[in-house]
């Protein structure tokens, strides 16, 4: 473990840091000893992990309580459960996941062993986020180390309780050489990027997810960017306002809002406003109380800056209700403001907080429309009993994912692939996702130093039939019933070639050619033949196909006669 | 002021328009593909006979016909690659509709090497069709033949509100590059890689990045020498050994190397004859500049076969040097020319030591009869593709992705991977708008009662879903 508070640091703007170097190097040479690799030591690693989250439950929650003012029940639901549940989930089919996958072979390549192999692509750069501080940096780590890689992590200095729990516990329950914390703050991430790693997951926002891209592309390291957005949350008339209400409530006061999937402003008609704002008056009273300072069930803000900033989202808003602040403690209330204008700085930039503006539309066109216009958005929320109407907006939109009739819920199923779409990011993660981030798939062909005369075919000299041949075997995709039709084909050559006597009854000196007959240029003459016609069929559309399958075998035999 | 402005716009608004999404306009360009590359058969290996002196042979089998096969293979899936595929669901939304949707990404940029001028192009052209995007080609300004058919000819074949072909060397890509597009794929050298990576930054454009190496080729002893020199001569000296898959440099043992040479010798002479500047079947090198970079080559250990170059023809003939040291040039870069090094190695412990001391390349060749050597090999080193006993035999199976990994490149493609490559896979969850009362366990206020419950609840599942 390698740590260093960010004060104290001298500046180093151009040269590699050589203790950052060497750090990266350490964990690199780790790698390279391909302990990391076999199945065995990946599922110790794992289960080390969850023994780590169980037994140090209590210091995990407690870093997590005072960095965002989270009570137990919130801290376990939100991020332990889903930590525990992919562990689990990595155990469980790993050993089948490193296994390698065979792939359809063609008819060249039909003896020989095609396969994608998955391997680990090195040592990888985890830099996590602060707002769901343990998950959004421990989940990616799962499925690093379920690839076989070497990680270094880098969790948010914005949180820093947690990040000093991780630097702490990691070391104590995994390898210390393979997987190692390094804390620090701007200064040492920018130091951290230069060094070159296999691949980046950061999660984050887009100004640094650009930076992050650019070092990246110095060493041309592929990256996964999870940046945010703002996630619209379409309420069409016909549907539950109640239901409706309580679960966008649920979705955006989670966390303190402060949830890169949170719906980040409602489009609904304006006659819906009153309404929805009504009901989500009321709801934030049962879930938080009449006094919802007092709810242990409500966070705070991060820090002071974004305290400031979601202030100033508010100034020249109508709040329709909420609006409550507190400095000293860091605390919004549940806030919505109704009648919002496009154009103000609410809409500009992505929330972040408790602060949930509602842009009236006419219908659904024109929130399409609105979507539209702006960047891609990480999530998508459609709220209607109208099936068609919410694949209308699946159709016509996009974003890097969507749940209808409710929100944040996909983020919670690992068989989706979680990630962005331009602005709100690239690549994705979760279960299986995450190991394939996280792998090389290899593409594998093994033939043997056998049948050599087979790729007489394709050496020069060349001529027109090893052309239609070449094409033949590359492009011709066999299933029973056209393997069935050759050999029949096959057999009528052979067929004919019995009955005919073929070498004792050479047929007419071709001109040109010396008188001699020679049995050799024949067949290479008809196997060009045959192969054309081939060809020609493997063009025809499927459906012909098999009519006129049984004809070319009758006309190659003719060719033959 | 900026010449491409225009074009780029009118892409974008065909593409905000929906018209590219339909399966039948899909289906409708790849066919267009498929006559562009039907009708115009002479005229393109006419185009890369002049550009880099193919053979028919060559251009069909590597170019077109591959093409052809790409095209016919994305008409035939394409409705199956677009379904919605949906997934295994957990407790929690059992109940509910879960699928991922292939979207395209919108407006994608395919920037096309010289060295298969069409293959390259045009393959990766069918995946972002056939996903529903809107493309900018910009072929390679090297290769002036094709890039003149692929400029003139291609788009008649192409609906043009949806497609456009820009040209330019690499101060007009340069100024291309500053504009968002929303996916970017690249083939070439790993030095414009970053600089395509860089630009995409700016726009958070994510890319694929199909760049080379040097790609070993590792002989084992117990091989027959003669059959391994027919392999590795044939997809050396193919397209005068401008591939990127080509392997760049042969590891073996030095009596190995004694038995190869030999074999070596009569592979080159059965094939290109003994004056292989005049067979019709050996390409040539495409253009000065290049031509120089590898003459200077030639000079670096001892030639042991072929070393002859004629400046006006731009003709170098299949080389194989022996004696190379690690820190000649030859080996420092990927050599793109038929010129083959040998270095020697004592055995598969030192070969693999070597190969990993290196970059990742994008290929990785291992000839042996025993297949535990071969999958040693794979094993301990890593490389974009891996073909055990011939050379890019891997690249001809579409059901195989090709791609680098490391700084042979980022992403991959061929047959359905293309597809995948510029499709966004969103995920989409329809839930049921009733059934509340399920939904009460994650609201608050939350007690520890409720903690327990769920805490119960996860242990009866195995902690096999997560409920909230």
């Amino acid at each position: 473990m390698w740590s260093r508070p960010s004060a104290s640091v001298p500046r180093f703007s151009c040269v590699l840091d050589p203790a950052m170097e060497h750090e990266v190097q350490r964990v690199r040479q780790a790698f390279l000893s391909g302990r990391s690799r076999p199945l065995r030591f990946r599922l110790q690693q794992l289960e080390a992990l969850r023994r780590m989250v169980q037994e140090r439950e209590k210091d995990i929650l407690a870093a997590i309580g005072s960095d965002l003012c989270k009570s137990e029940f919130n801290a376990y639901s939100q991020e332990v459960i889903a930590v525990l549940g992919e562990i689990d989930f990595m155990l469980e089919n790993l050993p089948e996941w490193i296994t390698a996958k065979p792939v359809k072979k063609n008819l060249l390549t039909m003896l020989d062993e095609a396969y994608l192999q998955p391997q680990p692509l090195g040592v990888v750069l985890i830099i996590g986020a602060w707002n769901y501080p343990f998950v959004l940096t421990i989940q990616p780590l799962i499925g690093a180390i379920a690839a076989g890689n070497a990680v270094i992590i880098k969790p948010s200095e914005l949180s820093e309780n947690t990040a000093t729990i991780l630097a702490k516990l990691l070391p104590q329950y995994l390898d210390q050489d393979l997987y190692i914390v390094i804390n620090g703050g701007v200064e040492e991430t920018t130091e951290l990027l230069k060094q070159r790693f296999d691949h980046i997951l950061y999660t984050g926002n887009t100004t640094v997810g650009k930076i992050v891209m650019e070092a990246a592309a110095k060493h041309l390291t592929p990256v996964t960017l999870e940046l945010g957005g703002k996630s619209p949350c379409y309420i069409d008339k016909d549907c539950d306002l109640d239901i409706v209400c309580r679960r966008i409530t649920w979705g955006k006061y989670m966390n303190c809002g402060q949830t890169c999937i949170a719906p980040d402003y409602i489009l609904c008609e304006a006659s819906l406003q009153n309404q929805i704002v009504q009901k989500i008056k009321e709801t934030v009273k049962e879930f938080y109380g009449e006094n919802v300072k007092e709810s242990p069930d409500y966070e705070r803000i991060i820090n002071h800056r974004h305290f400031k900033r979601i202030l100033s989202l508010l100034e020249g808003q109508k709040i329709a209700f909420g609006g409550e602040t507190d400095e000293a403690t860091r605390y919004i209330a549940p806030t919505v403001l109704t009648d919002v204008d496009p154009k103000t700085k609410v809409m500009q930039e992505e929330i972040f907080g408790p602060v949930l503006p509602i842009v009236p539309v006419k219908n659904v066109d024109e929130a399409i429309n609105f979507i539209n216009e702006r960047e891609k958005p990480l999530a998508l929320y459609v709220f209607s009993h109208n099936h068609k109407l919410i694949k209308r907006m699946i159709d016509e939109t996009s974003s890097g994912g969507v749940t209808g009739n409710d929100v944040i819920m996909h983020f919670m199923l690992n068989s989706f692939p979680f990630g962005g779409v331009g602005s709100s990011g690239m690549g994705a993660y979760h279960g299986k996702h995450t190991f394939d981030t996280f792998s090389h798939q290899r593409p594998c062909l093994l033939k043997s130093l056998k049948r050599e005369g087979a790729n007489k075919l394709r050496y020069p000299p060349n001529s027109q039939s090893k052309v239609y041949w070449g094409k033949f075997f590359l492009l011709k995709r066999f299933n029973k019933e056209k393997l069935g039709l050759l050999l029949l084909t096959f057999l009528g050559i052979v067929a004919a070639v019995l009955v005919k006597g073929w070498p004792v009854t050479p047929p007419q000196p071709s001109p040109g050619r010396t008188g001699q007959w020679d049995p050799r240029e024949a067949w290479k003459d008809c196997t060009s033949h045959l192969a054309e016609a081939w060809i020609r069929l493997a063009s025809v559309g499927s459906a012909q196909e098999n009519e006129l399958m049984p004809v070319a075998a009758s006309a190659t035999s003719l060719v033959v006669l | 002021m900026d010449p491409f402005e225009d074009t780029l716009r009118r892409l974008r608004e065909t593409f905000h328009a929906g018209h590219t999404r339909p399966a039948e306009f899909r289906a409708a360009q790849l066919r267009g593909l498929g006559h562009f590359l039907q009708d115009n058969k002479q005229l393109l290996h006419d185009a890369l006979a002049q550009d880099l002196h193919k053979s028919a042979f060559e251009s069909e089998v590597s170019e077109v016909a591959i093409s052809q096969g790409e095209v016919t293979l994305a008409l035939r899936n394409l409705r199956a690659w677009m379904k919605d595929e949906h997934v295994p669901k957990n407790l929690a939304t059992q109940l509910d509709s879960a699928f991922i949707r292939k979207e395209p990404f919108g407006l994608v940029l395919i920037i096309a090497p010289w060295n298969y001028p069409i293959n390259l192009t045009l393959v990766p052209l069918v995946g972002a069709l056939a996903a529903g995007n809107c493309v900018v080609l910009k072929p390679s300004e090297i290769s002036q033949g094709t890039e003149k058919v692929l400029a003139e000819v291609l788009p008649r074949y192409l609906d043009q509100s949806c497609f456009a072909v820009v040209l330019g060397g690499p101060e007009e890509t340069g100024q291309l590059l500053k504009h968002k597009f929303d996916y970017i794929f690249f083939t070439g050298s790993p030095r414009v890689g970053k600089i395509v990576m860089t630009a995409a930054a700016k726009h958070l454009t994510p890319v694929t990045l199909e760049l080379g190496g040097k790609n070993p080729c590792y002989v084992d002893d117990n091989c027959d020498p003669q059959i391994v020199a027919n392999r590795v001569a044939w997809f050396r000296y193919f397209n005068a050994g401008q591939t990127c898959v080509a392997p760049d440099y042969l590891l073996c043992s030095p009596e190995m190397q004694e038995r190869l040479l030999p074999a070596l010798q009569s592979a080159i002479t059965r094939f290109y004859g003994n004056d292989p500047q005049s067979s019709p079947n050996l390409g040539r090198i495409i253009n000065q500049k290049q031509f120089q970079r590898l003459r200077a080559l030639l000079g670096c250990g001892r030639v042991a076969i072929g070393g002859q170059s004629d400046e006006c023809d731009r003709y170098i003939a299949p080389t194989v040097l022996v004696d190379v040291q690690e820190t000649e040039p030859v080996m420092q870069e990927e050599i793109f020319g038929p010129i083959l090094p040998i270095v020697n190695v004592r055995g598969v412990d030192e070969a693999i030591e070597f190969i990993n001391r290196r970059e990742k390349p994008l290929a990785l060749y291992a000839f042996s009869n025993s297949s535990q050597v071969v999958r040693r090999i794979l094993a301990q080193t890593s490389s974009g593709g891996f073909c055990g006993n011939d050379g890019f035999m891997h690249m001809t199976l579409a059901s195989l992705p090709f791609g680098g990994v490391g700084a042979s490149g980022i992403g991959r493609y061929h047959g359905k991977f293309s597809f995948d490559t510029f499709s966004h896979h969103r995920a989409c969850l329809l839930r049921s708008p009733g059934m509340e009362k399920l939904n009460a366990i994650r609201y608050p206020p939350h007690s520890p009662r409720r903690l327990r419950v769920l805490l119960v609840a996860m242990e009866a599942r195995g902690c096999s879903c997560t409920l909230l």
